[in-house]
């Protein structure tokens, strides 16, 4: 996809507040490119909790971003109601809890306009057998699941049907300034390292975490304070219900169901680079040690992986307060507009949460647009995404249901876990190609349950290599991908059957040692065994290790075995 | 205590928890015998630890919290018929046949249940209603018409493998007997090393008291005599077809009548592997019943075939068998293997001079309790049991031998040889012996 000259507004950052804008801007009749370095929602908006907030967790102490997670909520239920689960949500008071935070949470949610009924202790334990019995009081609240990579599709399909585009794997590398405006904007393909150049009216970074870096190409001071947050993923639904604890929030104290997982999190440490987020054997034990004062059994449930994202959380530069904790810093958004520090066409939007991430859109394109003057109003809280049905919220069961009514059996299944058919993969790589096994499994979940890729990643690296195949015989050319000059292409000759074999075991390695990374700082007890097991599939079965990409492959990781011994 | 009861500690882990521990290795694929024949059913590994991944966490009623969501979306698991073999095959210890059984309970959830389903779980109402018109019920259910109607109007298969019903329950013609000789009033009962408790369960009842008077019989040849307390149906049948509260109810009634005599030492024993094994397992696991009464009778109860091995071990049994010159193909039915006791019942046979007993080593005849009795799933029920229905016939015996009931007629039904407990193939050696001496009696005085 060629990277187009001129655009109205260059919107850099693929995360949900990215499609947002793009979505937002494009409805209001200013066309626009987005661009991210990687794929969609591979930022923070890719590695988060999966709470539809209810507001319920800041009534305690941020009642502004209470109230706007509460509207929010129900405009997103509203537009898009495919990537959003109805779960429901509680927050109990364990013996831990103190009393005077319990007794005015009620009152607390009243005054946010969060939606808040007691509950009797003994139904919910009836309804969520898993909790703490010890529990003395429950509340409900309409918090949910949002799954993101859907919404994000969504999101970029509306604007795409309005005139603009959105191009993965495009670094944002280089700005040029002149007279006080971004005159250009250089952008490198990540996949073929070839670097173009945009000329934007306007632009607006949503990179998150990484703003600070993309603001300094404009040589704009963005203060950012990175918060890492690591996050348990539990082998299947421990409640049906989002489960957080009735205090002032802190580590491991909310589990969320989320498609066929449960996840436990999250702790808060503040990083400097955006891009370090290494999982510490200390942050997964403060976890569990916290999340079991909610599930007492929490230690004899699976644990798939663990990860972690970073919240771009941002501080204004006059309430800096040196050696403060990092949750004690506004969850809500800012967005800055650069004409103050001498850039008149480029405004970062800041901080935020997925729940909000609509509303900061929102804002963000008022200000673009009375910049541009721009009057048409904002209509992102009107209409359901593309491709979503009203009313019809995702709920647990509906691919193992779908599968069934396609007549189910596992004959087809590419990943058994996840029940993703070979139809299902093949549909995303007609759309997605070149991508790389991970974006497979951003759009399909291929990979995410208990085997963690082992029996479906050589599938889907075979899928890949039959696909190449098919291509240069239909076409007589070297599929997309793999035309001279890419990195797969050395050594092969294009269109070879030895080149697309290359491709597939470069795609199956670089996946195996993505899910590796995330199972080894939890491999214990069955997920260590199922690792062992992995290992015997493609070391001992396939024989990976003579596989030409093979060099930095590392399942067996001797400290993770050694600390379940 | 059995030999399951030693290892029971190991494999305490609550039906859907153990959905945690699959490692997907497929072993429960390679044993599942009604994968091996038909397209229909998915699978252990799929309907089971995976399927159970798509089901939410916890029992709840259709629409609530949130959205109105069918209780379990896969319906295929339908197909499952429970024989267990997966979960006795399952490294892991992931309860698969458990699990798949609390999913099609979940299928039923909040739907009125076929009336079918229903009536394959009222073993007590047909088995009084049968024998009480039994003249009657056994001509209409040999009548081809009537039968097709049958299926037409319920679903039962009009080929399925129904047995007679007795012209006199066990039960009345035990009260009856025990009104006559002046006992269970006046004499001072055996003690628990002296007396046994009797589980005859619905088959015995209903179908076949010979299997019930051939037990009695063998039990006091060997020194026991026989109590038979109030019971009703063990409740299996209600489990298999998803039915938990009727089967809870069942469940209690027993415990009420039996607990006392458990608790007192005396031992349960029953001719049905599949009653003892829901006695054994099933009350705790899938009917989540954790109270005193439940555990003591769980805890006492034994497969006949155990007991007498047991009592064999111990140099108690008497010995003195009579030659049976005869091939007698056995089939270990599904259930016995979920007992986790081996095959008593061929160890038995060993000490049979003459007798040619043979492990017909097939893992399933089909059946599977009701399984093989519904429309949908006969022809499946017979394909699983083709290769032990050909095995039989090819063994060119006249008798055949094997623990579960259904089995037994769903055998009889495919093979045309009459097919028996093994306790009546013991009772028919004591008898021989008997002749060989001269001190034959008849059975049952
Ligand atoms: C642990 C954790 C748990 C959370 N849980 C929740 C929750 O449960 N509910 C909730 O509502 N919110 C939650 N949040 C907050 C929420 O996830 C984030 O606020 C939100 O996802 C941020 O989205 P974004 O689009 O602003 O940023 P991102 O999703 O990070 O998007 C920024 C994008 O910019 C791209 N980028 C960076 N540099 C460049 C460059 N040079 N060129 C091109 N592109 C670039 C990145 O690749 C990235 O995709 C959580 C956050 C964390 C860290
Ligand atoms: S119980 Fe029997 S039929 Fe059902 S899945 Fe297990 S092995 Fe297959
Ligand atoms: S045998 Fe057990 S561990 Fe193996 S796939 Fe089946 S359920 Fe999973």
């Amino acid at each position: 996809m060629a990277v187009p000259h001129t655009v109205d507004v260059l919107v850099i950052g693929g995360g949900a507040t990215g499609a947002g804008v793009l979505r937002d801007l494009a409805r209001r009749g200013m066309t626009s490119l987005l661009v991210d370095r990687e794929d969609f929602a591979t930022g923070t908006s890719g590695r988060y909790h999966g709470l539809l907030h209810s507001g319920g967790r800041y009534v305690g102490k941020d009642k502004v971003a209470a109230r706007e997670c509460i509207e929010e909520n129900r405009v997103l239920r509203r537009i898009a109601p495919a990537s959003i689960e109805d779960t429901g949500g509680y927050f109990v008071a364990t013996p831990d809890d103190p009393d005077d935070y319990v007794e005015a949470f009620a009152d607390n949610c009243n005054q946010s306009g969060v939606d808040c009924d007691e509950v009797r202790v003994a139904d919910l334990l009836a309804r969520e057998p898993a909790i703490n019995p010890g529990i003395r009081r429950a509340f409900r609240v309409p918090d949910g699941s949002i799954e993101p990579w859907g919404l994000i599709e969504a999101m970029v399909a509306d604007a795409r049907a309005r005139g603009s585009d959105a191009l993965t794997y495009h670094k944002v590398i280089g700005m040029e300034v002149a007279g006080g405006r971004i005159e250009t904007v250089t952008v490198r393909d990540e996949r073929t390292g070839s670097v173009s150049r945009v000329w934007p009216k306007f632009v607006v970074s949503a990179a998150g975490a990484w703003a600070g870096q993309i603001a300094a190409l404009a040589n704009v001071k963005v203060e950012m304070t990175p918060g890492k947050g690591t996050m348990l993923v539990y082998n299947y639904r421990v409640t049906d219900a989002v489960i957080n604890r009735c205090h002032r929030s802190s580590d491991g104290d909310i589990m969320v169901p989320i498609h066929s997982v449960s996840i436990l999190g999250t702790t808060d440490i503040k990083v400097p680079d955006p891009d370090d987020y290494d999982i510490t054997r200390a942050e997964i034990r403060r976890l569990v040690d916290e999340g079991e004062k909610l599930f007492p059994s929490l230690r004899e449930m699976r644990i798939l992986r663990a990860y972690a994202g970073v919240r771009p959380l941002y501080q204004a530069p006059a309430d800096t307060v040196a050696g403060a904790g990092n949750r004690s810093i506004s969850r809500a958004h800012a967005i800055l507009d650069h004409a103050d520090q001498g850039v008149d066409n480029f405004v970062s939007i800041v901080g935020g949460k997925m729940t909000t991430h609509r509303l900061m859109a929102e804002q963000t394109v008022d200000a673009v647009a009375q910049k541009l003057g721009n009057t048409t109003a904002c209509t992102t809280a009107d209409e359901v995404l593309p491709g979503m049905e009203p009313g019809h919220h995702y709920w647990v069961g509906h691919r193992l249901a779908d599968h069934e009514a396609e007549g189910g059996g596992d004959a087809d299944l590419l990943c058994e876990c996840e029940l993703v058919t070979r139809r299902m993969a093949e549909a995303y790589l007609d759309t997605h190609w070149p991508c790389s096994i991970d974006d497979v499994r951003r759009g399909t979940r291929v990979g995410m349950g208990p085997c963690q890729g082992a029996f479906c990643t050589f599938r889907v690296a075979g899928l890949v290599a039959e696909r190449l195949d098919a291509h240069t015989k239909a076409t007589g050319r070297p599929a997309p991908g793999t035309e001279p000059g890419t990195p797969e292409e050395v050594g092969h000759a294009p269109g070879s059957g030895s080149l697309h074999a290359a491709i597939a075991d470069r795609a199956l390695t670089a996946f195996m040692r993505e899910r590796a990374k995330g199972v080894r700082p939890i491999a214990s007890g069955r997920q260590l065994q199922e690792l062992m097991m992995t290992n015997l599939v493609f070391v001992d079965v396939l024989g990976v290790e003579s596989l030409s990409t093979a060099s930095a492959l590392v399942f067996e990781d001797e400290e993770a075995v050694d600390a379940a011994r | 205590m059995s030999i399951a009861d030693i290892v029971r500690e190991a494999t305490e882990l609550p039906v859907s928890r153990s959905a945690d521990e699959c490692l997907k290795c497929n072993v429960c694929n390679t044993v599942c015998p009604v994968l091996r024949v038909t397209d229909k059913f998915p699978g252990p590994k799929y309907s089971g630890p995976q399927g159970q991944r798509f089901r939410l966490a916890h029992l709840q009623p259709i629409g609530g919290p949130g959205s109105a969501n069918p209780p379990s979306p896969d319906a295929s698991v339908d197909y499952c018929s429970g024989c267990g073999w997966c979960t006795t095959a399952c490294p892991a210890g992931v309860k698969i046949a458990e699990m798949n059984n609390q999913a099609r309970a979940r299928l039923r959830e909040g739907t009125r249940p076929k009336l079918r389903d229903w009536g394959l779980g009222q073993t007590d109402l047909t088995g009084t209603l049968g024998v009480a018109f039994s003249p009657i019920a056994n001509v209409a259910m040999r009548n081809r018409p009537l039968r097709r109607a049958m299926e037409l109007a319920i679903g039962v298969h009009h080929k399925a493998p129904v047995p007679p019903f007795a012209k006199r329950t066990f039960h009345a013609t035990w009260k009856r007997r025990q009104a006559k000789a002046g006992t269970g009033s006046g004499k001072a009962q055996p003690g628990p090393d002296k007396a046994i408790v009797y589980f005859h369960g619905c088959s015995a009842n209903y179908y076949e008291p010979h299997v019930a008077e051939a037990a009695v019989w063998v039990l006091r040849r060997n020194g026991f005599e026989t109590i038979v307390p109030d019971q009703v149906c063990c409740g299996l049948p209600l489990i298999s077809n998803g039915l938990y509260e009727d089967a809870r109810a069942h469940a209690c009634k027993n415990a009420k009548s039996l607990a006392r005599y458990a608790k007192a030492g005396y031992r349960i024993i029953g001719t049905s592997t599949s009653c003892t094994h829901t006695i054994k397992a099933e009350y705790e696991e899938m009917l989540d019943m954790r109270d005193e009464d439940t555990r003591a009778i769980s805890a006492a109860t034994w497969d006949i075939m155990e007991f007498l091995l047991d009592l064999h071990e111990q140099g108690r049994l008497d010995t003195g068998f009579g030659r049976l010159d005869e091939d007698l193909p056995y089939h270990a039915p599904c259930q016995l293997r979920s007992h986790g006791i081996g095959l008593p019942a061929l160890d038995l046979f060993a000490l049979i001079p003459g007798l040619r007993a043979r492990d017909m080593d097939h893992d399933c005849c089909g059946i599977a309790g009701t399984y093989g009795l519904k429309r949908e799933k006969y022809d499946i029920a017979m394909a699983v049991g083709r290769p032990l229905f050909d095995k039989i016939t090819a063994s060119g015996a006249t008798v055949a031998a094997c623990d579960s009931e259904t089995c037994r007629w769903q055998i009889e039904a495919a093979t045309g040889v009459r097919t028996r407990h093994p306790i009546e193939i013991l009772a028919e050696s004591y008898r021989a012996m008997d002749r060989a001496r001269g001190t034959a009696e008849p059975p049952g005085a």
